[in-house]
């Protein structure tokens, strides 16, 4: 079947419910079918990346970016501004991450098969 | 043209779902095929039968059962999702069926569109 370019919109921080463990399932599942997958971060959902220590009692997606490497999800995408808003640089985040700005997401989104946000 | 839907947002929450459930009349009205709806997140609210609005209020649960029954359509929600929102077999409503992720993915790569509601 066709690969087809998926991406997978985090705009919430990770302690919105189960949003942000429920984006990085479908991300990883879209992966193990084969498909490329690009994840974008953006408002507050830059938050997900942030480097710190886990809290015992919620669940930590932060560190389950980690599985990233293993599933061949090559295409992280980090808007720069939202980024810049929050006093954040790419240093205080969890993985390597491609910045891009808030003018060119739109064309990043508009040359996707299929984008997923919520 | 062969269209996928995927809804992310429950009946009472959000637009999504009743602009969602317009789109997929629209499509099949105009002659077109529906791969699959897939209920993910606080979509698969949509799939419960113990949903009663008042009444005057719309039914979305009773239409969408109706998309399918009527138009033949094959609703699916995630099984994850809908066991942390308490949807499960025993109040799934007419015409759903449960099943995985795997099922979202396989609908954006069978069809030509797929397209986001929440």
């Amino acid at each position: 079947m066709t690969c087809k370019r998926l991406l997978f919109v985090n705009r919430h921080t990770p302690r919105a419910g189960a949003r942000a463990a429920e984006m990085l399932d479908a991300a990883l599942i879209a992966a193990s079918f084969g498909q490329e997958v690009h994840l974008a971060f953006l408002d507050d959902g830059v938050f997900q990346l942030l480097k710190g220590p886990a809290e015992a009692d919620v669940d930590d997606v932060t560190t389950r970016f980690a599985e990233l490497d293993d599933c061949d999800i090559d295409h992280v995408w980090v808007e720069r501004e939202s980024l810049a808003e929050r006093g954040l640089v790419v240093a205080d985040l969890i993985i390597p991450v491609a910045l891009v700005d808030r003018d060119s997401l739109s064309a990043t989104m508009a040359a996707m098969d299929m984008v997923i946000s919520a | 043209m062969q269209f996928a839907i995927l809804v992310n947002q429950g009946p009472a929450s959000h637009q999504a779902a009743a602009s969602a459930l317009a789109f997929a009349q629209a499509v099949l009205a105009s002659g077109h095929q529906l791969v699959r709806v897939f209920f993910y997140f606080d979509g698969v609210l949509n799939a419960n039968r113990l949903t009663a609005p008042g009444n005057g209020e719309r039914n979305l649960v009773r239409e969408w059962s109706a998309l399918a029954t009527e138009g033949g359509v094959d609703l699916v929600i995630c099984i994850a999702a809908g066991l942390r929102r308490g949807v499960r077999e025993a109040n799934l409503a007419p015409g759903f069926r449960i099943s995985g992720l795997g099922q979202m993915v396989e609908a954006a790569m069978l069809a030509d569109r797929m397209v986001t509601f929440g």
